[in-house]
C-alpha cells in the first residue's frame, strides 16, 4: 500500500539506525507516547535496532487503557436497561468495570453492538426509533471529532434516540503530568502524530521550553520512529529542547481546523480520571452545555467516580514509562490476554498486550539447577 | 485505537459539507469515508483515515522528505569520512 510499505524498508530502517549510534555519545531516554506506536516498535523490533544507550518507554497513549472504571460501570448499566442498545468500538467490550466487563454484560442478553465508525450508531438510531441508542465514546484528539460528528449530526437530524457516552481524554495534559513526576526519567518525547494531525502542535511549544525536553511529532511507521528518534537523540546530543515535526506528510502545524471547530462546539474541557494514573486537571473531554440533550450523562445521571480495586498489576506505572512489561511479576502468567489483570493487557494497543503478542510469555526456567531461563526479556529488570 | 490508514480517494458525492463521503481504495478495499474534516481533498488524493473520517490529505510533496533526510545523512557522513581520511 502507497504512504506505508515504502516506511517499513528495511534498507533505510538500518541506515537510519546506523545514523543514529554515530549519533549517540550518553545514555538518553525517550517516551513514545502513542500505543500504535508501541506496537510498530514492538512488531518490528526497533528498540533492537538502537544503540543500547537509547531506550524507549512507552507512554500512557492507549485510550481504551485510560479509561476510568466508573465509565466502564456506567456503560454496562446504561446497557441493562430495557429498550436500550449500546454501541461501542470493539476495544472496549473486554474492559473490566469494578463488576465484570460489557462482553458479560451482552452475553446475560444486554443489545450491545460493536460499530466501525461513529457514525453507525447514528444509523443503528435511526432504524430503532422506538429504543434509546448510546453510544459509548472513548478516545484522544484524533478520535473526539469523529465521535462528535455523530452528535453534531443527531442534533441536525433531531434524532431524539441518541445519545453519547462520553470518556475522551486529552495527551498534553498527560505528558505534563509525566514530566512533573518526581520519578521522571522521560527526557525526550516521540509526541503522537495522529492527535497532532488534529491539534497540531503549538500547544507543545511552552512544554518543550518548561521542561527544558525536546517534543518531535511522530509517525507510525519504522522509518517514521526511527527518524523520530533520529531528531530527539539530535537534539539532546545539541542541547536543544523544540519542538519538530517528523511526520509532515500528515501534521501541519496548526493541526486539523474544521475537526477543531466541531469540536469546540459539541464539547468542554473537563478534569478526567486516568485507570492507574488518577485524575488530572483539564485533561478530558465531556459534552458541551449546548448539546447536554445528547449526553448520556444527562439522560441516563451521571457517571459516579469510585475508587480502584487493589491488584498486583502495575500497568500505572507502565502507563506513565516507569516499568516496562517484562517488570511486572505476573506478566504471562497470572496476567495473559485471555485472562488480563489489567487494561494494558486487554486493549489491542495496550503496551502489555504488544509485549505478549511480539515477543511472547517469559519462558520457564529451563535448567532447574540454574535456574536460567531460555529466553530472558530485554528490559526484565532494568527498571 | 488511534490506527489511521492511507487510501486513494476514487470519487466524492454529496454536497452537505459535513456528509460530503467519498469511495476510498485501500489497497483493493473500497469503502466509504466521511470528508467532513478535509474538504479539501480531491479525487486522486491520498487520504488518512480513522473511524470512518478522512482526518488529513497525505502532502505527496513532504511523503519523500525522510529519504531525501536519509540521502543528506548519508551525503553528510561521507564527506565526513572522506575528510577524516583526507587528514595527515
Amino acid at each position: 500500500m502507497r504512504f506505508r510499505d515504502e516506511y517499513r524498508d528495511p534498507e533505510a530502517a538500518r541506515s537510519l539506525s546506523e545514523a543514529i549510534a554515530r549519533l549517540t555519545t550518553r545514555p538518553w531516554t525517550l517516551m513514545e507516547v502513542c500505543g500504535g506506536q508501541t506496537h510498530s516498535i514492538v512488531r518490528y523490533g526497533i528498540d533492537e535496532l538502537l544503540p543500547g544507550q537509547v531506550t524507549l518507554v512507552h507512554g500512557p497513549g492507549c485510550p481504551v487503557c485510560v479509561t476510568p472504571v466508573d465509565y466502564v460501570d456506567k456503560a454496562i448499566a446504561i446497557a441493562g436497561r430495557p429498550d436500550t442498545i449500546l454501541c461501542s468500538f470493539g476495544d472496549m467490550l473486554r474492559v473490566p468495570g469494578s463488576n465484570g466487563d460489557l462482553f458479560a454484560a451482552k452475553a446475560r442478553g444486554a443489545d450491545i453492538r460493536i460499530v466501525y465508525s461513529p457514525l453507525d450508531a447514528l444509523v443503528v438510531a435511526r432504524a430503532n426509533p422506538g429504543k434509546e441508542i448510546v453510544f459509548y465514546a472513548v478516545g484522544f484528539e484524533t478520535t473526539a471529532p469523529a465521535n462528535a460528528m455523530a452528535v453534531y449530526q443527531a442534533k441536525r437530524e433531531g434524532l431524539a434516540n441518541f445519545s453519547m457516552l462520553a470518556s475522551h481524554v486529552l495527551v498534553p495534559p498527560a505528558m505534563r503530568a509525566i514530566l512533573s513526576l518526581p520519578r521522571n526519567r522521560v527526557q525526550g518525547f516521540l509526541a503522537a502524530g495522529h492527535v497532532c494531525t488534529i491539534m497540531g502542535f503549538d500547544e507543545y511549544v511552552p512544554m518543550a521550553a518548561e521542561y527544558s525536553v525536546p517534543i518531535v511529532v511522530t509517525g507510525f511507521e519504522p522509518i517514521d520512529i526511527l527518524e523520530g528518534v533520529y531528531m530527539c537523540v539530535r537534539q539532546l546530543e545539541e542541547g536543544r529542547a523544540e519542538v519538530e515535526n517528523q511526520y509532515s506528510r500528515s501534521v501541519r502545524r496548526e493541526g486539523n481546523v474544521p475537526a477543531q471547530a466541531i469540536m469546540r462546539e459539541v464539547y468542554r474541557v473537563v478534569k478526567r480520571r486516568w485507570r492507574g494514573i488518577g485524575e488530572i486537571a483539564e485533561s478530558g473531554l465531556g459534552i458541551s452545555p449546548a448539546f447536554r440533550d445528547y449526553d448520556a450523562e444527562t439522560r441516563f445521571g451521571a457517571v459516579v467516580p469510585h475508587e480502584e480495586a487493589e491488584s498486583e498489576c502495575i500497568s500505572g506505572l507502565v502507563l506513565c514509562g516507569e516499568k516496562k512489561p517484562t517488570a511486572c511479576p505476573a506478566f504471562g502468567t497470572r496476567c495473559t490476554p485471555e485472562h488480563p489483570l489489567g487494561v494494558t493487557m486487554v486493549s489491542s494497543e495496550g503496551a502489555c498486550a504488544a509485549y505478549y503478542r511480539y515477543r511472547g510469555a517469559p519462558a520457564a526456567p529451563s535448567n532447574p539447577a540454574t535456574g536460567k531461563m531460555d529466553r530472558v526479556p530485554a528490559e526484565q529488570g532494568a527498571v | 485505537m488511534c490506527l489511521a490508514v492511507p487510501g486513494k480517494v476514487l470519487s466524492i458525492s454529496g454536497d452537505d459539507p459535513v456528509m460530503r463521503v467519498a469511495r476510498v481504495d485501500f489497497g483493493g478495499i473500497v469503502k466509504e469515508i466521511n470528508l467532513a474534516y478535509t474538504p479539501e481533498a480531491a479525487v486522486g488524493a491520498y487520504v488518512l483515515v480513522h473511524v470512518g473520517f478522512a482526518i488529513t490529505v497525505i502532502d505527496e510533496a513532504e511523503a519523500g522528505r525522510v529519504f531525501a533526510h536519509l540521502r543528506e545523512i548519508a551525503d553528510i557522513e561521507e564527506e565526513l569520512g572522506a575528510r577524516a581520511e583526507a587528514a595527515p
